[in-house]
């Protein structure tokens, strides 16, 4: 069994890394991108803070699976102009476009958490708006959101194994593949292993980062 | 000299404050009193530029200004809220420099031998590394007095000075009010408390409610 392991295990790693690429970039646009959008949404330009609302209805009200299938076989498909992208720019524009209206939301709800004393203190100090949400808004949110921040993050590894409907190779598919073909559940055993893994290592570092800011109250 | 001419403010179409008139002489403290609700807090607020009054003018040195315009580095209005507003996950040095630092552009080391100078007067200098949270409720005071006089103001404004505070911590404000004085800095101080007007202010202002 040992030896049978050892023979599927580079596969299921390959898939690993493209796992943790569509996790990692993922995080890496939607978190910022987050902020912008809860921002504009609370625009007194209300154009644009409708335009916003009606984009994050619309990414959380339907299923992720189906956005990731509308990116990849659907665009390409529209009647004026063609959009294609490739298996894995569709997943990762599928999965930002999702996970920032959900970080947005939790955004919202940091935001409105600060009091507006913190805004007035800084006005009268001279800070202008950037400068009061970069250095005294932002930090104080990002404390605030960690826990909601944190359920989402361990959501997008499970979620990241939706792109297997566009065919990507990430670890579901790996394991799919090799247990299908050996007629054996092992390597569907092991890919749970590797989630569990995953999601106990981002548990483990969302709570050195809530730690990290425990260092106020 | 700061000149309030006509300053009229309503909410809702309840008039607060209507064709209110004050001079603050330089280097003087002016006490603004008067029952709850009578609209102290606003009328600072205006002077502050937090709220714009709906007419009226505001003129220093004989130049008319706008409080609420803050694309002007140098700092005419300087406040110390009734809670305070420190930063609460700023300590007490990063609370004193940030403004200097981020809109006076002074240099970090400027910027912290000015905090150190303040919060030893203030006697805050063994606080300089604590956060907010483990101060008590006259230390944050004095701290946000710090914050404020980092950036230099001509005027410094106090809401409620006294109402967090203990009957021995009231006198203290009130010699950290008169010590300020002889720096040259107006202050004007918003306050209940009629002996402590009196005790600290050369000018009083009494703020009535209008009766509708
Ligand atoms: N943003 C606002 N919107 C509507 N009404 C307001 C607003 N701010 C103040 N008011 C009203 O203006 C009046 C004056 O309020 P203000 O806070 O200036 O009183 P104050 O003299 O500071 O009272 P206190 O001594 O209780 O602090 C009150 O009747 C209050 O309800
Ligand atoms: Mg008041």
């Amino acid at each position: 069994m040992l030896q049978y392991i050892s023979e599927i295990l580079p596969s299921l790693l390959s898939g690993t890394v493209m796992t943790l690429k569509i996790f990692f970039w993922t995080l890496v646009a939607s978190l910022p991108l987050g902020i912008l959008v809860s921002l504009g949404r609370s625009s007194k330009f209300k154009p644009l803070s409708w335009i916003l609302s009606f984009y994050i209805w619309v990414m959380r009200g339907t299923p992720l699976l189906l956005q990731l299938i509308f990116v990849f076989y659907g665009l390409p498909n529209m009647p004026f102009f063609h959009i294609v992208f490739e298996r894995y720019d569709a997943a990762l524009f599928a999965f930002i476009l999702n996970y920032t209206a959900y970080f947005a939301e939790i955004f919202r709800g940091g935001f409105g958490a600060i009091d507006n004393g913190q805004y007035e203190g800084a006005k009268v100090l001279g800070l202008s708006y950037w400068q009061t949400i970069r250095k005294i808004v932002v930090p104080q949110v990002v404390k605030i959101v960690i826990p909601s921040i944190g359920n989402e993050v361990i959501n997008l590894v499970k979620d990241s194994s939706l792109v297997y409907v566009i065919g990507l190779g990430d670890l579901l598919r790996a394991g799919n593949i090799a247990s299908s073909r050996d007629v054996t559940l092992l390597p569907l055993v092991l890919v749970g292993i590797i989630y569990l893994l995953l999601t106990l290592v981002c548990t483990w570092i969302l709570k050195v980062v809530e730690k990290h800011y425990s260092y106020y109250r | 000299m700061l000149k309030l001419e006509n300053i009229t403010k309503s909410f809702n179409g309840t008039t607060i404050l209507d064709q209110l008139n004050v001079d603050v002489n330089d280097n003087s403290i002016l006490s603004i009193v008067g029952p709850s609700g009578a609209g102290k807090t606003t009328l600072l607020r205006c002077i502050a530029g937090l709220d714009r009054p709906d007419s009226g003018k505001f003129i220093l040195d004989g130049k008319e200004f706008d409080p609420a315009d803050d694309s002007d580095t140098e700092q005419i209005i300087g406040v110390v809220f009734q809670d305070f507003n420190l930063f609460p996950h700023l300590t007490v040095m990063e609370n004193v420099t940030l403004a200097p630092t981020m809109v006076l552009k002074q240099d970090k080391k400027a910027a912290q031998e000015t905090a150190d100078s303040l919060l030893d007067e203030l006697s805050l200098a063994s606080h300089a590394n604590q956060y907010p949270f483990e101060l008590s409720g006259g230390q944050k005071q004095r701290v946000a007095i710090a914050r404020a006089l980092a950036m230099k103001p001509q005027i410094l404004c106090y809401d409620e000075p006294t109402s967090a505070l203990d009957p021995s911590l009231r006198d203290a404000v009130g010699k950290v009010i008169l010590d300020l004085k002889k720096t040259g800095i107006t202050q004007i101080v918003v306050t209940h408390d009629p002996e402590f007007a009196k005790n600290i202010s050369d000018q009083i202002l009494e703020v009535k409610p209008i009766n509708k």
